[in-house]
């Protein structure tokens, strides 16, 4: 039977890793391939890794960094952060990158997805969403670190993304990242009747038991996260986690 | 030697690093040239069905390989869209396929899925043999794979189905016929069980 996907996320901050909380206070927590390798003995389901550079200073990918993390990673990886044309998403594909991840070029040109699913199949395209909480209800996509508010309504975004071709959403609460008190459950209970794709939740995983209150509520889903796998203990000490296969299995029952 | 084909489509550098990892000999071949002295064919494949085809003819390898494999009988395994190209047509697609396995690529059917259940089918999968194959040697009790695809491999010989999976239907997710095998999952990204498969394959 397939699986909900339980997978770390991993920010790239001058080509160090990083966590956020509520997309500030950056805080380093290691070497990107070194926490590749680790996750790689802990046979992860999956792993995404943004850079949260590109986009803003306006520059291409690290190609250089994509192929090493590539090179290393023995499961599915998805890479976002500054692709905004067809070429640049063939190239990444071509370092051995399963899954590229859009953002800010999916929400100011959302056409790109269709144009980049046809060249490599829409099964790997995914949409990374940066969602925030309105004062008085409904959510806004944010872009750029959640620094740019977008125009588009997050439902429909949603249901356009899907016509036009993309093959995983993910939604990231803003307003969770980093906090470690749970998933914004209102958040996807609102989304997910519009989304017939695979589905990723991000933002606010604070232990396993989130990640079961997640898979219970909605099955087949991905279980994102970033602070739960790089934080252990109340005080927040790196270490790269995550649960062994008899534990997952737990989550899954 | 293994070769990988890299016709443009598919994650070339993954198997070449398990391959690597595994001190087995291989090459990667982007032309015909390369094909001289291979004994083993990796055919990776990523993307839709007919910019996969177009990339096999436009890379100058397709007879050649018609060749090695059809005639000269060299073992070749198609991976993921390099399994569906095995097949003599896609749902996907308009190009015929290589037509190495009779059998054609279906879409799964959104109205037999589960309401909770996504396509593209996305994840980690049980297979279950239909037989017994030096390919799985010495893999885990529980074979889970990743998978991440929308369409199938329909066999039209039952005996070609090696395995299948489970996705709102049972679906056939490895084939073989004498040196042809195809695996719709992702070996190269499915840790120790796929590594293990690949090195199977590379002892064969």
């Amino acid at each position: 039977m397939l699986s909900p996907r339980i997978i770390p996320c991993l920010l790239v901050h001058n080509k160090g890793l990083v966590k956020s909380v509520k997309f500030k206070d950056y805080k380093y927590v290691g070497d990107p391939i070194n926490a590749v390798k680790i996750f790689n003995e802990k046979e992860v389901d999956e792993l995404i890794v943004l850079d949260i550079d590109a986009t803003v200073e306006n520059r291409e990918p690290d190609y250089k960094m994509i192929e090493n993390l590539a090179t290393e990673c023995r499961m599915p990886l998805c890479y976002g952060g500054g692709i905004k044309t067809v070429e640049q998403a063939q190239k990444i594909f071509n370092l051995g990158v399963e899954k590229i991840a859009l953002s800010s070029s999916a929400v100011e040109n959302p056409k790109i997805i269709t144009e980049i699913a046809r060249e490599v199949g829409a099964q790997s395209v995914v949409v990374v969403l940066d969602v925030k909480k309105r004062l008085f209800g409904g959510y806004d996509i944010y872009t750029e670190n959640g620094k740019k508010k977008s125009k588009s309504n997050l439902e429909k975004f949603v249901v356009e993304l899907q016509e036009l071709g993309v093959g995983e959403i993910v939604l990231n609460s803003i307003d969770n990242d980093g906090m470690m008190k749970g998933y914004d459950l209102n958040l996807i209970e609102k989304i997910k009747p519009f989304i017939k794709v695979p589905m990723t939740l991000l933002g606010g995983a604070g232990s396993l038991e989130d990640i079961k209150i997640l898979i219970d509520k909605f099955k087949i889903i991905g279980c994102c996260a970033g602070s739960l796998f790089v934080f252990k203990g109340k005080y927040k000490a790196v270490l790269i986690n995550y649960p062994k296969k008899n534990e997952k299995y737990k989550l899954f029952n | 030697m293994i070769a990988i084909i890299d016709y443009g489509v598919g994650n070339i550098k993954a198997f070449a690093n398990i391959y690597k990892n595994f001190n087995i000999p291989y090459k990667i071949a982007k032309s015909i040239d390369d094909l001289n002295d291979v004994t083993k064919l990796i055919l990776p494949g990523v993307g839709s069905f007919d910019h996969a085809m177009q990339s096999l003819h436009d890379s100058g390898m397709k007879e050649k390989l018609d060749e090695l494999v059809l005639d000269k009988k060299i073992p070749v395994i198609g991976i993921c869209v390099g399994m569906q190209m095995l097949a003599k047509k896609s749902d996907e697609g308009q190009m015929s396929g290589l037509g190495w396995i009779d059998g054609e690529v279906k879409k799964f059917s959104r109205e037999k899925l589960d309401i909770n259940l996504p396509l593209p089918h996305m994840g980690w999968n049980n297979i279950v043999l239909n037989q017994e194959n030096r390919l799985f040697d010495n893999l885990d009790e529980e074979l889970r794979f990743y998978f991440l695809h929308s369409y199938y491999f329909q066999c039209n010989k039952s005996e070609d189905s090696m395995a299948i999976a489970s996705y709102g239907e049972n679906f056939t997710c490895v084939v073989n016929n004498n040196n042809i095998y195809g695996i719709q999952c992702h070996p190269e990204k499915s840790h120790s069980n796929g590594m293990q498969l690949l090195k199977n394959f590379g002892e064969l």
